[in-house]
């Protein structure tokens, strides 16, 4: 019997590790494919080229219009979510009452549940038909409707966890607010927001990592041109949207354009995962400050 | 006063966001939801084109994946809340865990062509497409399984060990049963997430020009959503009828899945006040 429970929590364990094991996969995936990316293209090209145009005749792998495009929607994603996420944390935190809490917050679950390809869709066959009554020049695929609506997307994301933490804030930093006559206002973007300062920022981190991970809605509504451009009206490609590209063709393994996609979800997870950890690092120091 | 309206502004607008994208997603392609839509196949013709083979390329892959992510999953959490404690082996699996759950999709993707499609040599399968989705969702199952597990208040534990029983009799005979509805309502949140995947699948080599339903483990295969996918890239109309069309069944089994997680949380959370 004794026996026999050693071995369950034996295997228990090799359970847990598994999960160990998928980011070690994922690490010797990524890198055993990269490195042999790098034996044929220099690093520097890599790195700091302004062509990426590794399907042509006279491939060119500089990944600056891939990390360019990237950004770019991020950056519009970011400018959506962060005052509209933080204003609805204020409310849901600050304001709201339990009815109002009730129906607002499985609508913002909704929101986050829905897939990313539903939202491509609405970006390319709503949002941007409606944004070119306003702009003229906006092209058929864009960088500001995919970012407008990945930003209707991490909302969610933003507010929950800015909510979070404000709702860590104790109440006697509030009381303390009223007391010397502040209003409620001055309270909530004097005290609470900077109270809660680095826990809203870790939420902020968090949702630019999952913004520059986002594929379906660039793949769908952003376009296939790699370019280095700041301007939002055009076409731009990013790099989760190069990886589905190569993959919906039949590339061969081995091939170095097989190997691009590695190489770029190498650059992928290596900027996610540190934004990840900043924000993680964030979430542990604001949880300290309030024990 | 003037404040909270400005405060409010935030959650209008997620509202109205809402509002719009399902008004647009209905009003395109209700017309265009049928029986024969449902049990039809790919065609190049829009008006005879149905999602059949996709929809029954979701089920596949997500039963694959169920039986992969959720006994592991579970296992997992039922370690790491039970008996891990503050071993330095289950803070690094924690930490660990953390940081997978929020690894984009699509990495996801790439580790699962790399090592079930190349490596394992199981090809463009529905098993190759399932174990993928199995890792992408395995974080989700250990943190929602273990929080779960944390509501089982200590005197349970300690009740069942005063009338002799083991530590694994414990957890099979009183903690799982106990934390079952929270278990499940997770599971089915984190299953529904997975059949609302496209990248990673797209990146294994799901293609979507496949035209009959799978009928084995090793078939090719296409899901749902990437069969939206290829039709809202298509420049005709008609195909992206068809996208809303698909759309609108894809979200009535995502709804359908999270009113069954909500009921069975409620029911539990009842339980636990009374």
């Amino acid at each position: 019997m004794k026996r026999f429970e050693f071995l369950i929590e034996k295997g228990l364990l090799a359970c847990a590790l598994l999960s160990v094991a998928t980011t070690v996969g994922i690490i010797v995936i990524l890198a055993a494919e990269t490195f042999a990316f790098l034996s044929e293209v220099p690093i520097a090209e890599f790195l700091f080229g302004t062509e990426w145009t590794p399907l042509f005749a006279m491939p060119r792998f500089g990944i600056l219009p891939l990390v360019a495009g990237t950004t770019l929607v991020s950056l519009i994603a970011m400018i959506v979510a962060l005052p509209l996420g933080l204003l609805s944390a204020i409310y849901l935190s600050e304001y709201a009452d339990l009815r109002v809490r009730r129906v607002v917050k499985p609508v913002l679950e909704i929101l986050a549940g829905v897939p990313t390809v539903v939202y491509g869709y609405f970006a390319l066959l709503f949002v941007t038909p409606l944004l070119q009554q306003v702009i003229p020049g906006l092209a058929g695929q864009n960088a500001l409707s995919p970012g407008i609506v990945m930003g209707i997307m991490i909302l969610p994301l933003v507010s929950s966890l800015s909510e979070d933490a404000m709702r860590g804030v104790p109440r006697g930093l509030r009381e303390g607010s009223y007391a010397l006559g502040a209003t409620r206002m001055q309270t909530s973007l004097r005290v609470v927001v900077p109270a809660a300062f680095s826990g809203i920022t870790a939420a902020f981190i968090l949702a630019m990592s999952r913004a520059v991970g986002e594929t379906m809605i660039v793949a769908i509504a952003a376009g296939l041109q790699p370019r280095l451009t700041w301007n939002p009206t055009q076409q731009v490609e990013t790099m989760t949207t190069y990886i589905v590209q190569v993959s919906q063709g039949d590339t061969p393994q081995g091939t170095l354009e097989y190997r691009t996609i590695f190489a770029v979800g190498m650059l992928l997870f290596l900027g996610t995962f540190g934004l990840n950890l900043v924000s993680a690092w964030l979430r542990e120091r604001y949880r300290e400050e309030y024990q | 006063m003037a404040f909270q309206v400005v405060a409010m502004l935030g959650l209008l607008f997620a509202l109205v966001s809402l509002g719009a994208l399902i008004y647009d997603i209905l009003s395109d392609g209700a017309d265009r939801l049928s029986w024969d839509f449902i049990r039809g196949f790919p065609s190049r013709r829009a008006e005879q084109a149905g999602i059949w083979h996709a929809l029954t390329g979701t089920i596949y892959v997500i039963l694959v994946t169920a039986a992969l992510a959720v006994p592991v999953g579970v296992a997992a959490a039922v370690y790491l809340e039970e008996y891990g404690g503050r071993s330095l082996v289950a803070r690094l699996v924690e930490i660990n865990i953390t940081n997978l759950a929020a690894v984009p999709s699509i990495i996801y993707g790439l580790l699962g062509l790399g090592l079930f499609v190349r490596g394992m040599g199981l090809g463009r399968s529905v098993l190759a497409g399932g174990a993928t989705l199995a890792l992408l969702v395995l974080p989700v199952v250990i943190l929602s399984t273990r929080e779960a597990l944390r509501a089982v208040p200590g005197s349970i534990r300690e009740g069942s060990y005063a009338l002799g029983a083991t530590k694994l009799q414990t957890i099979w005979h009183q903690v799982l049963p106990m934390a079952m509805p929270g278990i499940l309502t997770g599971l089915i949140l984190a299953l529904s997430r997975a059949i609302g995947e496209t990248a990673p699948l797209i990146t294994i080599g799901a293609v979507a020009f496949v035209t009959f339903a799978p009928d084995s483990l090793s078939a090719p295969f296409t899901v749902l959503p990437i069969q939206i996918y290829n039709w809202v890239s298509r420049p005709q109309p008609a195909f992206h009828a068809n996208a809303a069309a698909g759309i609108i069944v894809l979200l009535i089994l995502l709804l359908t899945m999270n009113a069954a997680a909500i009921w069975l949380r409620d029911r539990y959370q009842k339980k636990g006040a009374a």
